[in-house]
């Protein structure tokens, strides 16, 4: 039985263990019928013309991981910034781990999809918000299909969170290989900021396929930072689907670290519905061996005077891939739009490849977009002039990386994920610096 | 020290130092000359270890050892420097950070621990004071957006935090206004001994009245064609190269 046929009839399954007379529901069943009818992307699609979901819908997965095994912080410790204090939200195999975890109800709430889905004083806000900001195509609605659990964030108005939130979803391999479909949901109330980090974790080499929806809603003047540390195994592949809503004033901000992985699809689509919106994308992918990453963007530009940044720095080596294609859409009623967008690899191997593909639909006349990429090798002069004062070929590489990241890391507002990622860095290069940049 | 014997090195195949001679002994300061194109740069990069360009004939000798199997890095470790032309802008890596890593890779290199803390800052806010360099200017990315001058200025403060034996200052004057020459020039002369060495290329002999060479050679076509004292390289300055090329060619 292929994937397709699997989840169709797995849904059958998953219908017994949810309440199916609820609004929720309801968008279950179209969602189902939308991904029965297109299947999974092909290469014939325009959007995945670089992506191949065949090797990894192959495998066949488990589609209901079994109970988690018990997993003590100790041994996971090291996948969590854990020099600061933070709200942490801990999947394992799907399933909420309250032993790792640390929510709160305490003047906002920090909990679970699960808990927000049934109980009645959830039920607004997910009518208002819940599937609003997430397109129909076939993934998203597989997601939302199966839609049970993930973490649940809602910060009212007003509201300086001051400890940042981690969302870490560990698989444990229980099975030969497991599918997860985590569904989280972010809206942040007026005037409030919030710092969340997110990461997907394979605690074993069994082949693991995430498919995520998160959805963040930034209401009036609301400032979201989201990280993403993509560093998983490679055995592990992970689609992300992560769709934002702006409104007016708010500055909104993800930031997506990819180191590892066998696949990572992102798919990063931004709505800026308000006048003088910001919003920022910005990533760093440095893969080699067989690896895969794709970073789809989308920001549309809807209402006037708002602002894009986009800047993707990518380091591809031995036979990895990546691809690069960043949509930017200025309406005609959005004058005054500033969008930028910067997509600059580094080739290292003669087989590495990277597509990039920027795209700009603009209809309105008094705007200021920009859009570059390049494609180049390390500068060889560059390394000759750091190895002349004594630094080695392979330090002064990683080096001569980080400084290509820069300006991605740079703007990590939490100081300990920025050293957490320069230490990842500095580990996938085999280097030790001796600073921190 | 440094001992050239009937170097020849071609970069992408074609033949650029032709049979270079050359002894530079330890307490010296030699100055080579010569028209542009004739391989002055190419020279201090194959004495550097620039890998692009390959030795196919002769052979280098530092401190008695053949060093032309040695990574760039590791001649540096040995003590050679090589003060650049156009040195390099390396965003993101504050001038602090990079003399730090440099210094400690040597150190590595050597079986040696890491320099304290305080001593390198000690050592750093000396050697900063010795060129004339202001204390804001360390924690700025490497040569990005430094003038002219800044970067010279840079490029010898690296060489002093390094103490090598010998010092290739390629074009240290290019772009320096007057002062930034005094300051670059004095720096150097402060930083030789009797133990150390520097040699000195350069197209005009501005820099050698202040650093004042024991030796000038005049480089063209790939050899030296003409060595002489400091002298020659007034002669050159009044000259020009015409004469020497006529002489060569005759």
């Amino acid at each position: 039985m292929d994937l397709k046929e699997k989840l169709l009839s797995s849904y059958l399954v998953f219908e017994d263990h949810v309440d199916m007379d609820t609004h929720i529901h309801n968008l279950r069943n179209d969602a189902i019928k939308i991904f029965e009818e297109k299947g999974f992307p092909t290469k014939k699609e325009e959007d995945w013309k670089y992506t191949s979901l065949n090797k990894i819908l192959k495998e066949d997965y488990s589609v209901f991981p079994k109970q988690e095994n018990a997993i003590e912080y100790n041994d996971v410790k090291k996948y969590f910034i854990h020099d600061i204090d933070s709200y942490k939200i801990v999947f394992i195999d799907g399933k909420y781990s309250s032993h790792l975890s640390q929510t709160t109800h305490d003047g906002m709430d920090i909990c679970l999809m699960s808990a927000a889905f049934t109980k009645p004083k959830y039920r607004l806000v997910i009518e208002n918000y819940f599937n609003k900001a997430a397109s129909k195509d076939s993934l998203s609605s597989l997601n939302t299909a199966f839609s049970s659990e993930g973490a649940y964030i809602h910060i009212p108005k007003n509201k300086l969170v001051e400890k940042p939130i981690q969302i870490i979803h560990f698989s444990t391999g229980n099975e030969a290989a497991t599918m997860l479909q985590p569904r989280n949901l972010v809206v942040v109330d007026e005037n409030s900021h919030v710092q969340i980090i997110e990461r997907h974790q394979s605690l074993t080499s069994n082949a693991v396929l995430t498919n995520s929806v998160t959805e963040i809603f930034a209401n009036k003047r609301a400032i979201v930072d989201y990280y993403k540390i993509q560093n998983d195994n490679s055995n592990a592949s992970l689609i992300d689907n992560t769709f934002i809503k702006q409104k007016q004033e708010s500055v909104a901000s993800v930031h997506t670290f990819s180191f590892g992985g066998k696949l990572t699809r992102n798919n990063l689509n931004f709505y800026q519905e308000g006048e003088r919106i910001d919003s920022t994308l910005k990533g760093v992918t440095i893969i080699g061996d067989n690896q895969h990453v794709d970073h789809n963007t989308l920001v549309h530009h809807i209402e006037p005077n708002c602002e894009s940044h986009q800047d993707y720095k990518g380091i591809f080596d031995e036979n990895s891939t990546g691809v690069f294609n960043g949509k930017v859409v200025v309406e005609k009623e959005a004058q005054k739009t500033n969008a930028f967008q910067a997509n600059n690899n580094i080739l290292i191997s003669d087989k590495a490849t990277i597509n990039t593909k920027p795209q700009l639909e603009i209809f309105a006349d008094d705007v200021k977009c920009s859009h570059g990429c390049t494609i180049g090798q390390l500068d060889e002069s560059a390394l000759f002039y750091m190895q002349s004062r004594g630094i080695p070929k392979k330090e002064a590489k990683a080096l001569l990386m980080y400084a290509f990241s820069n300006n991605v890391l740079n703007s990590v507002k939490i100081p300990e994920m920025k050293q957490r990622i320069t230490k990842i860095i500095a580990n996938k290069l085999g280097v030790n610096l001796g600073f921190d940049l | 020290m440094l001992k050239i014997d009937n170097l020849h090195a071609s970069v992408e195949d074609k033949s650029i130092l032709k049979g270079i001679n050359l002894e530079v002994k330890p307490g010296e300061v030699h100055a080579i000359m010569g028209p542009n194109g004739s391989g002055k740069s190419t020279l201090a990069s194959v004495i550097a270890g620039k890998e692009e360009y390959e030795v196919t004939k002769g052979n280098i000798t530092f401190d008695g050892e053949d060093i032309e199997e040695l990574a760039a890095e590791e001649r540096a470790h040995k003590g050679i420097f090589l003060s650049f032309q156009y040195p390099i802008e390396i965003p993101g890596v504050s001038v602090t950070n990079f003399i730090k890593t440099a210094i400690n890779e040597s150190r590595k290199a050597k079986g040696l621990e890491d320099m304290p803390a305080k001593d390198m800052l000690k050592l750093i806010r000396e050697k900063a004071d010795l060129l004339e360099i202001d204390r804001k200017f360390l924690s700025r990315s490497l040569n990005e957006g430094f003038s002219g001058g800044e970067k010279k200025r840079n490029e010898i403060f690296q060489m002093a935090m390094l103490d090598p034996k010998l010092a290739i200052l390629d074009e240290t004057d290019s772009g320096l206004d007057i002062d930034a020459l005094r300051i670059v020039a004095n720096g150097v002369n402060k930083l030789k001994n009797k133990d150390n060495a520097v040699v000195v290329i350069t197209h005009y002999q501005r820099l050698l009245d202040y650093i004042v060479p024991d030796f000038v050679h005049v480089l063209y076509n790939g050899r030296i064609v003409k060595s002489g004292g400091k002298e020659l390289a007034h002669e050159l300055e009044e000259k020009g190269y015409d004469w020497i090329k006529e002489e060569v060619n005759a």
